[in-house]
């Protein structure tokens, strides 16, 4: 039984040590090309941008070298159990070349696939290589005492003097056997390190690809921000439905409660009086619901939890005064939160519009693509509207950020305005 | 007169199905959910339905998504949607296939028994029964785009109009308004003149006129 497992543990060993040999060699093979061409590409790009052609070629040639390390970040998943996080800032959905090159060269993550490649094509091929080589050396060792060793040091190989195997000068069979006994020896390391060897090459390339210390530390100041943010938004929403409450539907329940016990008192001295306060009573049920109903809308508006975004911000657009035309192309609805943090955000934009910039007609648009919700609002107003500190354009942004969600407002003087939002989000 | 109700609130249920025998109407079925509306509304033939927005099992708009499709499977079966808001949005769905027959109403409006007996017998007549909120909404955005017909109606015309939308005869806006019948009909027949709709004797066909008006050029 014993015996067994551990004949069995050395058979999967040296499948492992096959694999990793076959595998290494392979890649050693296919990327050593691939990375020498993705960094001269790379280079050559990025110098001829101040002649112009850069800015055409380096966004290929940055997708090509991140497709191809996204390959090799799979594979050390897959072969080596290695898994590297790939993280690309999105690119810009824009047609204009320096805005593309630009964000692009600005990702560290461009700059970091730049370093990693000089070392691939160096560090990465030996340690990619050395499984391969630990395995395969061996063979020849074992065929030199067969009859390879006449043939290595005989007829023009004469001349050299002694061939050598690793350090030991093979000359004649006797020195041919000890070739022999340094393969066995070398076997015996590649089953023992072939598989670690080839786990280092992969490990070596998810310290050269992996995001650094300093992009996790940065990711997490921005995430502490926005959640403080979300936390005092909805903190400062829950005291004003609170007061809302409070000084609303609650004290108008309330004299509604005490007008019906007035009533029932007065129901056979007073009839007249009666009636009176019935009606007063049925006048404050009323303004007590609608004002709930208002309370509601701005809390979760009823037509974003029944039929979604899209028609929620149709609902909306009927409802403003000024005539507003609304494109959807959703093709399912997102989460919850995202939906109602987008919902908002196009009021807020649409109220902006509304109040300030003059316009007659405005247009929104809503669509999905490349896993970002991208709404736009544009009018036809007076413009100079801004981002920044005390605009209600600067809450905005807020609220998108708990959700890394971007706002860019295109306003010159004159007009038109355009507030273009981006929420990163999938659909279901 | 039987009526299919379909509200997922017992409460309401139980209130609703009270008010309306009091009014001599007869509860054909009382259900609760999406589903049970649809079977109902296929296998008991009623002179009218009133169904709740919200219903579940979805608790979205299942109700009326159900009324929508039960009026393509039997154009010009009588409903009256009751909802806790009003969206114009789903007035307009209710009123697209413009073959009558349809309410939309607050649910607050059960607060006056009378009135809202009355939209349901207008609705099962094939009149129709708008919410005012509906109307206001659809009248205040016009008089703001500026140069609109509805600017050049007298305020006593658009409180007509108002009323006219809502889906009530001329008797009826006579009553309310404590004018006689035949100011109403003047008033009306200005309205049309303004507005360039064609006179037509039909209430329901000139409440979708209306409708209809006020929904081009948007």
């Amino acid at each position: 039984m014993n015996t067994h497992t551990k004949s069995d543990g050395v058979g999967s060993r040296a499948r492992g040590m096959v694999l990793a040999a076959g595998r290494g060699l392979l890649l050693a093979v296919v990327s050593l090309p691939l990375s020498i061409l993705g960094f001269c590409l790379s280079l050559v790009s990025m110098a001829l941008i101040p002649i112009g052609v850069g800015l055409v070629t380096t966004p290929y040639v940055v997708r090509g070298v991140r497709a191809f390390a996204d390959r090799r970040r799979t594979l050390s998943g897959r072969w080596g159990g290695v898994s590297i996080p790939s993280a690309y800032r999105p690119a810009p959905a824009t047609a204009n070349p320096w805005t593309r090159t630009f964000a692009l060269l600005r990702d560290p993550a461009t700059w970091r696939d730049l370093r990693w490649l000089p070392v691939d094509m160096t560090a990465g091929f030996v340690t990619a290589l050395a499984p391969a080589v630990l395995v395969l050396y061996p063979l020849e060792g074992f065929a030199l005492p067969l009859g390879l060793w006449r043939t290595m040091t005989g007829g023009p190989y004469g001349e050299y003097g002694p061939y050598w195997y690793g350090f030991v000068p093979v000359s004649d069979q006797t020195t041919a056997f000890g070739a022999a006994a340094l393969a066995a020896v070398v076997l015996v390391l590649a089953h023992r390190y072939a598989v670690s060897a080839f786990q280092a090459h992969f490990r070596l390339t998810k310290a050269m690809l992996a995001p650094s210390q300093a992009e996790l530390t940065e990711r997490v100041r921005v995430l502490t921000e926005t959640r403080r943010d979300a936390v005092d938004t909805s903190a400062a929403e829950l005291r004003r439905i609170e007061r809302d409450l409070h000084d609303g539907a609650q004290a108008r329940l309330v004299a509604v409660g005490m007008d019906l016990g007035t009533v029932e008192m007065l129901v056979d001295k007073n009839p007249e009086k009666a009636k009176e306060l019935l009606a007063q009573a049925r006048r404050s049920s009323a303004e007590a619901l609608s004002e709930l109903r208002d309370l509601v809308r701005g809390i979760h508006p009823p037509v974003l939890a029944e039929r979604g975004l899209g028609d929620a911000v149709r609902a909306l657009a009927l409802r403003l005064p000024v005539t507003t035309e609304v494109g959807v192309e959703l093709a399912g609805r997102a989460e919850a939160p995202v939906e109602s943090a987008a919902y908002f955000a196009v009021s807020e934009a649409l109220t902006n519009a509304v109040k300030h910039s003059g316009a007659d007609r405005i247009w929104v648009d809503l669509r999905h693509s490349d896993g970002s919700l991208r709404i736009s609002v544009t009018d036809n107003g007076k413009g100079g509207a801004a981002t920044g500190a005390g605009t209600g354009l600067a809450g905005l942004e807020r609220r998108l950020g708990t959700f890394d969600g971007v706002l860019a407002v295109s306003s010159p003087a004159g007009g038109p305005t355009m507030v273009t939002m981006e929420i990163p989000c999938v659909l279901s | 007169m039987r009526v299919v109700l379909a509200e997922d609130l017992f409460l309401l249920r139980d209130g609703l199905v009270r008010l309306l025998e009091a009014y001599d109407f007869e509860i054909a079925a009382a259900v609760e959910t999406g589903p049970e509306l649809e079977r109902a509304l296929a296998e008991l033939e009623p002179d009218v339905a009133v169904v709740d927005v919200r219903l579940p099992p979805t608790h979205t708009d299942e109700g009326l998504q159900c009324a929508l499709r039960a009026r393509r499977d039997k154009p010009g079966l009588p409903v009256l949607v009751l909802s806790q808001h009003v969206e114009q949005l789903y007035a307009r769905e209710l009123l697209a296939d413009g073959s009558g027959g349809v309410g939309y109403l607050l649910k607050d409006r059960v607060f006056d028994a009378e009135q809202f007996v009355d939209a349901v017998r207008r609705v099962a007549g094939g009149g129709t029964a708008m919410d005012p909120q509906v109307i206001q909404q659809l009248l205040a955005r016009r008089a703001n785009d500026g140069q609109g017909p509805v600017d050049r109606l007298t305020p006593r015309e658009r409180e007509v109009l108002e009323l006219m939308a809502q889906g009530r005869s001329n008797a009826a806006i006579a009553g309310k308004m404590v004018v006689t019948e035949r100011a109403v009909a003047k008033h009306t027949a200005n309205i049309f003149v303004k507005l360039g709709l064609e006179v037509s004797d039909d209430d329901n066909r000139r409440v979708l006129a209306v409708l209809a008006y006020l929904d081009q050029g948007r």
